[in-house]
């Protein structure tokens, strides 16, 4: 990651902090999904392989409402021009997936730690192994999200496209995480869990390469 | 001295069945104004977003020089000044949050002696704090044209560099194409008289309609 990558993120962070353009999204739809699972759960006692699908649940529509804006405000903005008038698409995608990664660590682990608080089956019994398949998670997450909201930034139907299209491309990693997460609420041991996590690292080392040699051809028109 | 051209070959864009221009050949090798015409809807803009890399042609390429070695795609924006009534800067930061983010993000050092010439000669040092969104449209064009010239660019494309300002900010425009064209390519597109007037060299989109 270049200085010219970390500059770009620095712009969108401050960007964000004056304009609240994502967090106060992400933020609203965290405390209402949270919400809603709390009411509908009432005093029912749910097993623990329930709040492990749930969380993931949480931090998928979570991602889908906040994790476009990387793209999507530059171009509702029209500053799409300016950043390609200063730099190259392999500075502006790494400034983007900078950005979206701390936001994505930054919302899962309020996620977490709600999470914790709230609901007391969510115990997690190798912590080890949830962080290591959250810190994973988290970054394929981030790569998908900035690569989608990329493609989708210049489409009509912004909104609908954007969880259309993450869906089918997520679901391995969601899918993956959901079954580290389940072994980590029971206990398992990391030996158990090595195909799950080969799954994992894979699918982000994949989808970080294709996503750089992609960038170019989307962003340029 | 710095030697920049550019030569287009060839130049063919469609979107879809739409032809906007086709065959278009034509070569800047020296300093100097060189103008785009024609109609509405003829392309004018749709070149020069091409030849600043935007956007790509159908058919045909678009070759810049330096010193006689090809700019890649890559740097081309290191050597490229573009100011357009549709380029929109960060309106949530002032004139000179935007210019330092834009030096910090091309990877340039910001030029203050550079910066503040182009603030007084555009008469927005005074207000060279306050946020973009607090300017009228001729103030923001302005702003463009100081993004456009901050890093001293070899090739400056000006797509209707007049629209939205008033009498002292068009005299502004033509003296800095003036200055500019005595080391760099200009380019302007425009329909305007006063700006083709200014031009030494002038590409009319309509031969290049079939």
């Amino acid at each position: 990651m270049s200085s010219k990558s970390y500059s770009l993120f620095l712009k969108d962070l401050k960007s964000e902090l004056r304009t609240r353009y994502a967090i106060n999204a992400l933020a609203m739809f965290i405390i209402v999904a949270i919400s809603v699972i709390m009411f509908s759960v009432g005093q029912e006692k749910i097993s623990p392989s329930l709040t492990g699908g749930l969380f993931w649940v949480v931090i998928f529509f979570t991602a889908m409402s906040g994790l476009s804006r990387a793209f999507v405000s530059e171009e509702e903005r029209g500053t799409t021009l300016a950043l390609q008038l200063v730099a190259s698409p392999t500075t502006v995608f790494s400034g983007k997936l900078i950005f979206n990664i701390i936001l994505v660590f930054a919302m899962n682990t309020v996620i977490a730690i709600l999470y914790s608080v709230l609901f007391e089956e969510f115990i997690i019994r190798n912590f080890l192994l949830f962080l290591t398949s959250f810190v994973f998670g988290n970054i394929g997450l981030a790569i998908s999200s900035t690569i989608i909201a990329a493609i989708i930034a210049k489409a009509g139907a912004k909104g609908t496209l954007y969880p259309v299209l993450s869906f089918p491309i997520l679901l391995p990693l969601i899918l993956a995480s959901v079954q580290l997460t389940l072994f980590a609420i029971d206990g398992i041991s990391f030996e158990s869990a090595k195909f799950e996590l080969a799954i994992v690292i894979s699918y982000d080392v994949i989808m970080l390469t294709a996503s750089y040699m992609l960038f170019d051809f989307i962003w340029k028109e | 001295m710095i030697n920049y051209s550019l030569e287009a070959q060839q130049l063919n864009k469609s979107f879809g069945r739409r032809l906007i221009f086709n065959d278009l050949t034509f070569k800047f090798d020296k300093p100097g104004v060189y103008g785009i015409s024609g109609p509405n809807g003829s392309g004018k803009s749709t070149l020069v977003k091409i030849i600043a890399g935007i956007i790509a042609a159908s058919k045909g390429k678009i070759i810049h020089l330096l010193n006689g070695k090809i700019v890649t795609e890559e740097n081309l924006h290191n050597h490229i000044g573009f100011v357009s009534p549709y380029l929109v800067l960060y309106e949530e930061f002032s004139t000179l949050e935007n210019l330092k983010l834009f030096a910090d993000i091309r990877g340039t050092e910001f030029n203050k002696e550079r910066v503040d010439y182009l603030l007084n000669k555009f008469l927005l040092y005074k207000r060279k704090d306050d946020l973009l969104k607090t300017y009228s449209s001729g103030m923001k064009q302005r702003v463009k044209f100081i993004f456009a010239l901050m890093h001293s660019p070899q090739l400056l494309i000006l797509d209707e560099p007049t629209s939205n300002l008033d009498e002292e900010g068009k005299n502004s425009v033509y003296e800095i194409v003036k200055e500019e064209s005595k080391t760099n390519i200009v380019i302007v597109a425009s329909n305007e008289r006063n700006d083709l007037e200014l031009c030494d060299e002038i590409v009319l989109l309509e031969k290049y309609k079939s």
